[in-house]
């Protein structure tokens, strides 16, 4: 079921301003694909544009083609709410419905789909997608209890739970970790790796070893100078990119990271 | 030469003048929480003490009743009864033009609406009263003649019509047009401050703009809505002069809607005290007066009932 991405030339604005410029890309299904770069070069505005989800910004708008499996993502007669249901988005910072149980939040999505869910179908719903999200053995006992009572790095895995019960294609995350401890991390990068066999995952990290411990491929994404748009300068092999990159920018990023 | 030379001046040291500023702002906000609660206190200490003394009042102090109860109880039924007529509405409406504004209008547009939005709400609501009473009261005939024709076998609509539209149905129609640019500005206000965070949440589960709202914005703003409703509402109930001249006083309990004044149609606490107290005297003053706490009650009453719904709302979720 999953999906690959072929991005080509795509250029994204805010209003009059050029934030990305001419990315092309090819992204494989049924592996991680890493966005790496500098703060400001457009990783999460690259993110958004391939669920449609620029589109909730006023002003924000896209040129250039998205291809998934073959179908254009910007046609005119494409619907961008379909879009977001075959293609998920996690975000940097936990966002569980703060009014919701952990239970509902994950059926949250399911529920849009209109259809009347039998309970039985729900609780094995909620079930199989916690499970999937490394988090039903810690919550399994107070499904009922609000999803906000749950700590950050198990709110971020509830988010996760909530994206893959409506069973996309592709999952968007923009820096998952960032706001979670090593042990967090770590739980959500094994989730990550157990993910991979059944969803196309693009993740934007500003962990150089997180991008080599996750990815098969990485994007290095720069500005060409402060004020200038952003683009892609290089995407390889992870193995690739971290070894012997084929540019001396990527290079200097990494190992600058590195120390 | 008063000015202080910034180079000369010895900065304060930190510690104090944070701690002043403290004590400053702590008396002070302990002095306004007061006064806002001896104020209330002295509201009610003054309600209690002319109003009690007409609880055994009968015959001539009661207006002719045969107890106090008789008297203001078909005055209680007829403010409710034109509060959820107000209240039936206002809400949908004043809650439906408020995401208009904070969600669906094109961001310009928006503006505007909600900047007009804002200076009908300062206009007092006595003005739309008038407006109601003056114009809409005689739009409203041929609406009742229908509801009276096609719909006369439910109680509500059982009529006569009168030719001036003064009905109970057009009191609380009046009332609703009066709570209506309040609720609107406050709960735009709530639509607008829904975090970003849980808006994106729901939008990227492939939710169309209203399940979003509906996932994110309205419980996010649950019991801001509730308390903007019940401050339009109350700010409604409180312009007694409106339904004042719509009603003419009577004590009777009826649902019927859309009959004439007197007679048919309740009548509502705020009126008949209005309409009354002009040529009250002596103890029957006192019996309005009464009427007054009973109605102060039942604001609170009506306040704490929306805040326990609210706060209910917000754990159930
Ligand atoms: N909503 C917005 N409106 C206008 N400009 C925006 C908006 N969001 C981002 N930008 C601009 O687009 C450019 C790219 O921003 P983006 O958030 O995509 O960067 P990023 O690579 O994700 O950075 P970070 O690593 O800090 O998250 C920046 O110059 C930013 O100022
Ligand atoms: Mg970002």
């Amino acid at each position: 079921m999953a999906k690959s991405i072929d991005v080509s030339d795509l250029d994204i604005y805010y209003g009059d301003f050029l934030a990305v410029q001419g990315v092309t890309m090819s992204i494989k299904a049924r592996a991680v694909t890493a966005l790496i770069g500098p703060s400001g070069c457009g990783k999460s505005t690259f993110l958004r544009s391939l669920n449609r989800m620029h589109e909730v910004i006023p002003g924000a708008r896209a040129e250039g083609k998205v291809m998934v499996d073959g179908q254009d993502l910007y046609d005119a007669d494409v619907d961008p709410v379909a879009v977001r249901r075959e293609i998920g988005m996690v975000f940097q910072r936990p966002n569980p419905f703060p009014t919701m149980s952990i239970y509902e939040n994950v059926l949250a999505g399911k529920r849009l789909n209109a259809t009347r869910l039998k309970k039985s179908d729900a609780d094995d719903l909620v079930e199989k997608s916690l499970r999937g999200a490394n988090l039903w053995s810690e919550v399994k006992d107070r499904l009922g209890k609000p999803g906000m009572g749950l700590s950050g790095g198990q709110q971020q895995r509830l988010c996760i739970a909530r994206a893959i019960a409506v069973e996309p294609q592709v999952l968007l995350m923009d820096e998952p970790c960032s706001a979670l401890d090593p042990i967090s991390t770590a739980a959500i990068e094994d989730l990550i790796h157990e993910l991979k066999s059944d969803y196309t995952i693009v993740i934007v990290t500003h962990n150089m070893q997180q991008a080599a411990r996750v990815s098969d491929d990485t994007g290095f994404f720069n500005l060409k100078a402060t004020g200038e748009p952003g683009h892609l300068v290089e995407f390889n092999p992870t193995k690739k990119m971290f070894t012997n990159p084929d540019n001396e920018a990527t290079e200097s990023y990494i190992s600058g990271r590195f120390g | 030469m008063s000015i202080a030379d910034p180079e000369t001046e010895i900065p304060p040291p930190l510690g104090t003048t944070s701690k002043a500023g403290d004590a400053v702002f702590r008396g002070l906000a302990t002095a306004s929480a007061s006064v806002i609660l001896l104020a209330l206190a002295g509201v009610a200490a003054f309600l209690l003490a002319q109003g009690l003394p007409a609880l055994d009042g009968t015959g001539a102090q009661a207006y002719g009743f045969d107890n106090i109860w008789v008297y203001v109880g078909p005055l209680l039924f007829g403010t409710l009864l034109a509060a959820t007529i107000a209240l039936v509405f206002a809400a949908p409406l004043s809650l439906g033009v408020a995401l208009v504004i904070s969600h669906y209008a094109p961001r310009r547009v928006a503006k505007g609406l909600g900047w007009a939005i804002d200076l009908l709400a300062a206009i007092p609501s006595v003005i739309y009263g008038l407006w109601g009473i003056e114009f809409l009261a005689k739009q409203l005939v041929p609406v009742y003649m229908w509801l009276e024709a096609h719909l006369s076998f439910i109680p509500l609509f059982a009529g006569p019509v009168p030719t001036s539209g003064r009905t109970m149905m057009t009191a609380g129609l009046v009332l609703a047009v009066m709570a209506l640019p309040i609720i609107t500005a406050i709960c735009r206000e709530i639509f607008a401050q829904t975090p970003v965070m849980h808006q994106e949440a729901a939008l990227a589960l492939g939710a169309t703009r209203w399940e979003m709202i509906r996932l994110a914005v309205f419980p996010y703003g649950r019991s801001g809505i509730v308390s903007a409703v019940l401050l339009g509402l109350g700010r409604a109930l409180g312009e007694t002069m409106a339904v004042a001249l719509v009603l003419s006083p009577s004590i009777v309990v009826s649902f019927n809607l859309i009959s004439a004044e007197g007679g048919d149609s309740s009548s509502t606490i705020a009126a008949n005290i209005a309409l009354n107290f002009g040529n009250a005297s002596g103890s029957k003053i006192d019996t309005l007066i009464f009427t007054g706490l009973v109605l102060f009650v039942i604001t609170f009453a009506v306040n704490f009932l929306g805040r326990w719904i609210a706060a209910r709302g917000v754990k159930k979720g």
